[in-house]
């Protein structure tokens, strides 16, 4: 008996470890950026930091502020994103409210050709020729519009509201409320969980967009964060010689003032976490599409 | 509600009571309006402009004017060794994908289901989600740094301890090995959600009666664990099975460097390449509606396969 109980916490012992090791994989290569951001160049160069930052200072952190095309792509991305939040919810709330409605006259082609889309799609280059053709190339708005419904949260949002007890809409229809007036009195303070979940997914996939802007923009005023770094970071600046040699570069940017730009475009990320992960589970039960 | 007596009437009045049920919903419509009108305009637009591929686009003609040349611009791709090698690299990525990464979620949730301590369990899938949710680039980033060849922490530590330096990312067969590592440190935490939901729809006693039987955690986690996410395994691998032609643009994208472009170069970054590069429209509109065919093929085909395998489709 005693045995079998040892043998059992040996087992369970053994599984933490191996959990902890892939925890650990996990978070390393974030430790490890944490800490060039926070050391000395010489110090690096010198292939001295591994998880704890050598010669420890905020020059690079300082840097990224003086850097002004840095600064002021954070400044654009953050305005940016905001602004896509907000339209998106708006229009997906507003395509979601209705579809509910079993009374809608022409409800199911409504909602066969929004399901559609998630099955088909133009592809790269008919985009690419329908935002030229309507000019939105390199502006704020071809970032904002052409991802403002995702049709997979257009879905989860109307199953939540489903949801909603039909007798409070009811009853607000018999005093003689509006449509918008039930939407935004009844439905919209009932879905507050869902409306703050799908902001967020909204906007983290915002945050770390990177193939539109690649394609649509090409003033570097306008550059989001993630193109920003891309082309700080890794194209043009790779930090591997041999890479660096092909590419014809000569004088890379310091590695500390990398990572410390690193950490700028995932601290957003780092931020909501908590949030994303409270919700994010009942999200995609909400969903409940496999997959 | 409105309670005006509202009288039902044959057939021939149909299109009246439509119209009128139209505009007592009004509102509803007006709802409608602006996200329909996004459907149509950035989703059904696009479709239509598939038609770029059967002609000699130019841009000054616009699609309409630009004269028709049938399926020339596919006989053009199908002569092009660079495509070919685009769809090749797309499969074998994309399998190597499947067969590596595809049971690691697996063996995460299995081990996941098995941790007794609530804080640790909690705490452990907190850290593997949140790969997730970090963008490629970043991930690209934090790879340049962590294994650049002369001065990545990684080299650094391996020539510290007396042994050479690998090129992780400037020789085609370590950058392939650096592709899949990075997907599975992205992606493994996540793939582990969809599982441990189905475990929490097994049915508890199952796992007391087999302790009371005997059986060691092994056996139960065979016999009982595993048969209840046998649904959902096979119908992510036939998902994944069924999206073998399509693969992401950031990842190949932001890794791949000009050294490792004869493995690196897929479908989706050879259509940014030859479209929006290179400008050559007809061509790269040909190469993408290619795959989407080719796509839908298999995705279609996965579904008929997962009715017949598990008596339900994949949508």
């Amino acid at each position: 008996m005693n045995s079998k109980a040892n043998n059992i916490r040996f087992i369970d012992g053994f599984i933490m470890v191996l959990i902890g090791i892939a925890g650990l994989l996990c978070l390393m290569p974030m430790v490890h950026i944490v800490a060039l951001s926070l050391s000395s160049n010489g110090a690096i160069m010198a292939g001295k930091v591994t998880f704890f930052p050598i010669e420890i200072n905020l020059a690079a952190y300082k840097a990224v502020f003086q850097h002004a095309a840095m600064v002021r792509s954070l400044v654009f991305t953050i305005f940016m994103v905001t602004i896509f939040t907000v339209i998106a919810m708006i229009m997906t709330v507003s395509a979601a409210y209705p579809l509910t409605k079993h009374r809608l006259k022409g409800r199911n082609t409504f909602l066969t050709i929004i399901v559609l889309t998630m099955f088909f799609s133009g592809g790269l280059i008919p985009d690419y020729l329908l935002m030229r053709n309507l000019n939105l190339l390199d502006t704020l708005w071809v970032l904002v519009l052409p991802g403002s419904i995702s049709a997979f949260y257009l879905i989860i949002i109307k199953t939540f509201f489903s949801n909603i007890p039909i007798e409070l809409e009811e009853s607000a229809r018999m005093d003689g409320a509006s449509h918008f007036r039930i939407l935004f009195n009844v439905v919209l303070p009932l879905s507050l969980p869902v409306i703050a979940t799908l902001s967020l997914f909204y906007a983290v996939g915002r945050w770390n967009g990177f193939q539109d802007a690649l394609i649509y923009i090409t003033n570097q005023n306008l550059y989001p964060i993630q193109l920003k770094l891309y082309a700080m970071v890794i194209s043009g600046q790779a930090n591997d010689i041999a890479i660096m040699e092909a590419q014809n570069i000569s004088a890379p940017v310091p590695e500390s003032l990398k990572a410390a730009s690193i950490m700028f475009g995932t601290l957003p990320i780092l931020i909501v976490y908590p949030w994303l992960q409270r919700y994010f589970i009942s999200g995609i039960m909400l969903g409940a599409v496999k997959g | 509600m409105r309670l005006a007596p509202k009288t039902i009437r044959p057939y021939s009045n149909v299109s009246r009571s439509t119209w009128k049920s139209i505009m007592r919903e009004w509102q509803l419509y007006l709802l409608l309006f602006v996200p329909m009108a996004y459907f149509i305009i950035f989703k059904y637009v696009p479709m239509l402009g598939v038609v770029v591929a059967f002609k000699d686009y130019n841009i000054f003609k616009g699609v309409l004017d630009s004269p028709w040349i049938g399926f020339e611009a596919f006989r053009e791709i199908f002569q092009m060794d660079a495509f070919h090698n685009a769809i090749r690299n797309t499969f074998l990525l994309n399998i190597l994908d499947l067969i590596i990464g595809f049971p690691i979620p697996i063996i995460l949730a299995l081990l996941l289901n098995e941790l007794r301590v609530k804080w640790f369990k909690r705490g452990a899938q907190t850290i593997l989600y949140l790969p997730h949710f970090i963008s490629w680039v970043i991930v690209g980033g934090m790879a340049t740094q962590l294994l650049a060849t002369n001065s990545g922490g990684v080299n650094n530590f391996l020539n510290a301890i007396g042994l050479e330096a690998i090129p992780f990312l400037s020789e085609p067969l370590h950058w392939v090995i650096t592709y899949l590592g990075l997907g599975i440190w992205r992606e493994a935490g996540w793939g582990t959600i969809l599982y441990l939901a189905a475990l929490t729809g097994i049915n508890k006693e199952l796992y007391e009666a087999a302790e009371v039987d005997g059986a060691s955690r092994l056996r139960r986690m065979w016999h009982i664990t595993l048969p209840g996410i046998k649904p959902t395994i096979v119908i992510l691998l036939i998902i994944n099975i069924g999206h073998m032609v399509t693969i992401g643009f950031d990842r190949p994208y932001i890794l791949s460097n000009p050294l490792v472009t004869d493995v690196s170069e897929v479908i989706s970054t050879y259509v940014y390449k030859v479209g929006i590069q290179s400008a050559r429209y007809t061509i790269a509109t040909a190469i993408g509606l290619f795959q989407s065919i080719v796509g839908l093929i298999f995705l279609l085909s996965a579904d008929f396969i997962s009715r017949k395998v598990n008596d339900q489709g994949i949508w």
